[in-house]
């Protein structure tokens, strides 16, 4: 190994190949700086904005329906992660979501816990934990485990949690748990309204901002290989099977601290929490706005929710007919879901690549 | 100690024996034609080495190791690499992106999660572009390149992680006289570190870069060899007249 890398350092010592080459190397990142990264912060930023002043226009009623679906969009975040950025394709998304909310539901029943300072890490922690036991099962092995079995396995895994929550009287069965009680901090209580709103929407921006981080990252390239040509990236030496488990745990977390949030908003849970229904919901989201952005799955979210809602309302009986549709026609001629209208394929993959500091104006 | 040694490999699919007790030995800085009629079960014997398939029986050592039972990752770690028949460059990522994620294999999470190791790549990423002709075109997507281009940065990638041993499966497949000239051109420098052992249908190629051969016919080792012994060798004369 010393020898090769002493041949590379000769070969980049060559006069030749510095005079050459030192230009290109240096202007080439700041050139696609120049020419990338443009409509993604754009987008990131007008979604921002309108999220910031939603409360101030919308009635109370439609700001309640605004925080349901900020968390739903971290749940999307969750499963974009994990699908969009990683490749595995997990149709069981909504366990770690839904359990998480059962746990926290128990802690607030049983315990009387409802401090925002305990709750939240404590429904973090059980995505983890449920994403660590699911995740190490199905994907940690000698060879990588065929897509097939990680689909089927984690679909198994969400619907055997909603047959267990349904037929368990201590988790309240059919009917689930009843009658949280609001989110404290301190002696004050956080309860559904414009403060749960900003309070969501400060978390979903937290964990997009770190999200957007790590993707962006050399671990985000490392994710796209894994997700472009998972046997390549072995053969380079990548534990493909670790980088999996990772970023499936990482992927359950968030899923956790969204279902934390949704249990205490909605001030109950019930079985379908964990269940098929909202695991497959989440691959709709993902699917509509955009698999691989992160803001394509939150206006992915906002778009589906957004739209049954209105629909639901105006065509009361067809409109489940009508999003389906409507979401067939974005899967068929948008594969790369609706944020493709605005977003190149180059900025969408994005170059994670990055030259030396003194290059001037090389940061992307 | 040669640095490769493949004893007795078997390989059974169902009711085709591939291969059928072939041996395979490397030495230190040395180039490895592996050549023989279709069907005689180079790439089989190739991918036995590599770990995309485990033989049925034998025994393959690297560096004094027996990594029969290795997965790819291992075999990576400990410095085998394998350039795919078909070309398997990431092509909706830039080149220079490529090239980076065959370097940061094996940097550590931490390192990856906190990109640390970027800009310390950065030289080494562009040195591998330079050295097989793809520096202008590092910030395009590999999906853009040439067939031609793109089994350069294949090679480049896995050369990437400075393996000791490379191992090449059909480098020159689809490509023009001069773009073979040019392959043969890039692979010259790496003798100095780096043995190879390469799979290729193209004899003059084989001719012009190996300094042994292994012969295989039928999933057996027909002749081993130097160009000189191999070429004087009456059997295997027998079935490339066969053949032709």
């Amino acid at each position: 190994m010393g020898g090769a890398s002493e041949a590379v350092a000769r070969v980049s010592e060559r006069p030749d190949v510095v005079t050459h080459e030192g230009a290109p190397a240096a202007s080439a990142p700041a050139r696609s700086a120049a020419a990338g990264w443009k409509v993604l912060p754009i987008v990131e930023g007008l979604v921002l904005i309108t999220a910031l002043l939603l409360p101030l226009v919308l009635q109370d009623y439609l700001t309640v329906f605004a925080t349901r679906v900020v968390i739903l969009a971290l749940f999307a975040i969750s499963f974009d992660l994990v699908w969009g950025y990683a490749g595995i394709m997990s149709f069981g998304q909504a366990l770690f979501f839904g359990a998480a909310g059962y746990g926290v539901a128990l802690l607030a029943r049983d315990l009387g816990v409802t401090s925002i300072l305990l709750i939240l890490p404590a429904g973090a922690l059980i995505g983890l934990t449920a994403a660590l036991l699911l995740g190490g099962f199905l994907l940690l092995g000698r060879y990588p485990s065929s897509v097939i079995f990680v689909s089927l396995g984690t679909l198994t895994g969400s619907y055997a949690a909603d047959r267990l929550a349904r037929g368990w009287y201590y988790l309240g069965g059919q009917n689930g748990i009843p009658s949280i009680p609001s989110l404290s901090l301190g002696s004050i209580d956080i309860s559904e309204g414009p403060v749960y709103y900003y309070l969501a929407l400060g978390i979903l921006v937290v964990v997009y901002l770190l999200c957007r981080f790590l993707v962006r990252s050399q671990f985000g390239l490392a994710l796209a290989g894994l997700r472009e040509n998972e046997q390549r990236i072995a053969f380079f030496g990548y534990k493909a099977q670790h980088l999996k488990a990772i970023i499936f745990a990482i992927g359950g977390t968030i899923a956790g601290l969204a279902g934390s949030l949704y249990a205490f908003h909605e001030g109950f849970v019930w079985p379908n929490m964990l269940g098929v229904v909202f695991s497959t919901q989440v691959v709709l989201y993902v699917l509509f706005g955009g698999s691989g952005t992160l803001i394509g799955a939150v206006i992915g979210t906002v778009i589906i929710e957004g739209v049954s809602f209105w629909l639901s309302d105006n065509y009361r009986d067809v409109w489940p007919i009508i999003l389906g549709v409507l979401l067939l026609l974005v899967i068929m001629f948008r594969p790369l879901g609706l944020i493709s209208f605005v977003l190149g394929e180059r900025e969408r993959v994005g170059s994670f690549g990055k030259a030396p500091k003194e290059t001037p104006n090389a940061a992307p | 100690m040669p640095l490769l040694e493949a004893q007795g490999i078997s390989k059974v699919f169902g009711k085709l024996t591939a291969l059928d007790g072939a041996a395979l030995t490397v030495g230190e800085n040395e180039f490895h034609g592996l050549i023989g009629p279709n069907g005689s079960g180079k790439s089989t014997l190739m991918k036995c080495v590599a770990g995309a398939e485990v033989p049925t029986t034998g025994k393959v050592s690297f560096v004094n190791t027996d990594i029969t039972a290795f997965t790819p990752t291992e075999r990576a770690r400990a410095g085998m690499s394998l350039k795919f028949q078909i070309t398997s460059v990431l092509p909706t990522l830039t080149l220079y992106d490529n090239i980076l994620l065959a370097l940061q294999a094996q940097c550590s999470l931490f390192d990856l999660v906190l990109s640390r190791t970027r800009r310390k790549l950065h030289d080494q990423v562009m040195t591998m572009l330079t050295q097989f002709r793809l520096a202008e075109r590092a910030h395009d997507a590999a999906a853009t390149l040439s067939h031609g281009q793109q089994q350069w940065l294949e090679i480049a990638m896995a050369l990437a992680g400075k393996p000791r041993l490379l191992l090449l499966d059909e480098p020159t497949g689809g490509m023009s006289l001069e773009e073979r000239r040019v392959t043969g051109e890039l692979l010259q420098p790496i003798k100095q570190h780096c043995s190879l052992v390469i799979v290729e249908h193209d004899l003059d190629f084989i001719r012009d870069i190996c300094d042994r051969l292994t012969v295989l016919d039928q999933g057996k080792v027909l002749a081993s060899g130097t160009i000189a012994e191999i070429q004087a060798n009456k059997s295997v004369q027998e079935i490339y007249l066969r053949r032709a």
